[in-house]
């Protein structure tokens, strides 16, 4: 496909929190969109489509709300979209926006979206509700226990322990504490966390995401525009995304397809987005790796799937220090997911992060030196997995 | 003068009658009636698949024959939840995905019978590849609350 290139030229998030007792989600989608237009240099006027990330309308409270949110957005007489894929929609938004740019039908388009997780008080309830109520429903399955039985696996297949989980939580609450939108920004020892309370063994508090309420938007460009306007635009390079099938129970066992310990429609996933970019050796060419993380566990097979390693080796550097802010790739240097979930816009913050790295605009959790950073969001029950590959140059 | 934030309380009580289509009323009719775990073979793969499904997701065959399993298998993975989820039973209770013998997946279910008041030697009776056998509920209603697992 002959497509033209494809910036980020802005970005911008809201402080996230548990509640946001002073705004609705009309309010914080206009929050966002606004910072990232004063960040773009951009009037609203000159937003040609809009793509909405939501996903599950549940969460919020109120069924496809893009259409409240038309207002804040700015989307009246424009072209817009709704997106979603669980909990990578808000990557899969950023490349509907990317094909919007690179197809040549438009040349400034904004992603934004807002999320109340924090509001909603019954998350796992909602979350039980995507399993199918024949056979899976009536199991008490929540996103929390389906990845501890991931850890579970992982741990049998690697030897992972509870203390390299807990690792992965001390690494993401420093790189939080540099960040001022992150909600969980409290430094923590790997005693605290061993010691929080127990979810679904082995994942402890600790180790889990917090329910986040907030907004995030990123305004994407063509070439011409992006080159006029922007100082230093990231370049999308390439984007990618694979399916898991739906059932757990057949992703075990010795004729599994595909292993609940890993993310193997992850691995296939970047492979795309890779190739897309002229990716080779991902060690040597990517600095940082924002990766989608909601639980401690979860951080080690996203960074196997994203080719940093071998599968299972990503525990021993870790320990090593290999991913930390001021290691050989850094791995959320933003805090990540583990410290922030809005979940309707979590995978458009990997984006925006990835991009603010290779902008330098990455303020205290700016890596040295950045130029080429990847992002992934994951989605459904571990099926939906988005990644992207994004630099100084295109 | 400070106004007050205010909130709306909204509550969702839904309700609906969802068909659970052939394959499954089937199965659902083997464990109400005959406390029996049936799977589906697929010709392509040779695989039975448990739950059974009216294809095979790996090659989009329809699945032919129904054949039974075990009520006995080994644990793929287990985990025990020990915080309160709204709706769900109080803690703590335990979880698994089990690969009956006969089958070529793992199916989930409550695991009972394990004293839980020390997690770790809990979780140690509950380890990949520990044997574990299916136990029926005297009074079935033909769902997958109809059983359960429990060491063996």
């Amino acid at each position: 496909m002959k497509k033209r290139n494809v910036a980020i030229i802005g970005i911008g998030q809201t402080n996230f929190c548990s509640k946001r007792d002073d705004a609705s989600i009309y309010d914080i989608v206009k929050e966002a969109t606004d910072i990232a237009l004063r960040d773009a240099g951009i009037t609203r006027e000159e937003i040609e489509a809009i793509v909405f990330p939501l996903a599950p309308d549940s969460l919020a409270g109120v069924l496809n709300s893009e259409r409240w949110c038309v207002d804040s957005t700015s989307a009246r007489n424009k072209r817009l979209i709704r997106i979603n894929t669980g909990g990578s929609t808000g990557l899969s938004a950023v490349q509907v926006a990317y094909y919007h740019i690179a197809s040549g039908m438009n040349n400034i388009v904004l992603v934004a979206g807002a999320d109340k997780v924090g509001e909603s008080g019954d998350v796992q309830i909602i979350m039980n509700k995507i399993w199918d109520p024949i056979y899976e429903r009536k199991l008490p399955l929540t996103t929390i226990n389906m990845l501890a039985l991931s850890a579970i696996r992982y741990m049998h297949k690697y030897g992972m322990t509870e203390t390299d989980m807990a690792k992965v939580v001390v690494k993401a609450r420093n790189h939080a504490s540099r960040n001022p939108h992150a909600h969980l920004r409290k430094k923590v020892t790997i005693d605290e966390v061993l010691k929080s309370r127990i979810l679904s063994w082995p994942i402890k508090l600790f180790d889990s995401c917090p329910s986040s309420s907030g907004g995030a938007a990123m305004i994407l460009a063509s070439e011409d525009v992006a080159k006029k306007i922007c100082i230093r635009p990231a370049w999308i390079r390439g984007i990618g995304q694979s399916t898991e099938t739906y059932y757990l129970g057949d992703r075990m066992g010795t004729n599994a397809l595909n292993d609940h310990a890993d993310a193997y429609a992850l691995s296939e996933s970047f492979k795309r987005a890779y190739k897309m970019a002229g990716i080779v050796n991902p060690v040597k060419e990517v600095d940082v790796a924002e990766l989608y993380n909601p639980f401690s566990n979860t951080e080690y097979h996203a960074i196997d799937a994203a080719g940093l390693c071998e599968r299972g080796e990503s525990i021993k550097l870790l320990g090593d220090g290999y991913f930390d802010i001021d290691g050989e790739v850094a791995v959320n240097p933003s805090g990540g997911t583990l410290c922030t979930n809005p979940i309707a816009v979590t995978g458009l913050i990997r984006a925006g992060e990835a991009a603010l790295q290779v902008m330098h605009k990455a303020g205290d959790r700016q890596v040295k030196g950045a130029k080429v950073a990847i992002a992934s969001a994951n989605g459904g029950d571990h099926q939906f997995f988005a990644t992207a590959v994004i630099g100084q140059d295109y | 003068m400070a106004i007050e934030l205010q909130k709306i309380t909204e509550k969702w009580d839904l309700t609906y009658n969802h068909a659970v289509g052939e394959t499954a009323s089937r199965y659902f009719y083997e464990i109400k009636e005959n406390k029996q775990i049936f799977g589906k073979y697929c010709p392509s793969c040779k695989k039975v698949i448990v739950p059974p499904r009216s294809f095979c997701d790996s090659c989009f065959t329809d699945t032919t024959e129904w054949v039974k399993v075990a009520n006995e298998g080994v644990i793929e993975c287990a985990t025990i939840i020990c915080s309160p989820f709204k709706t769900l039973p109080d803690p703590p209770y335990a979880l698994s995905y089990v690969k009956l013998d006969g089958a070529d997946t793992a199916m989930g279910g409550y695991v009972k019978g394990i004293d839980l008041t020390n997690i770790d030697n809990a979780m140690n009776i509950l380890k990949i590849g520990n044997r574990i056998k299916v136990i029926f509920k005297d009074d079935r209603q033909g769902n997958v609350l109809d059983y359960w697992f429990e060491p063996v």
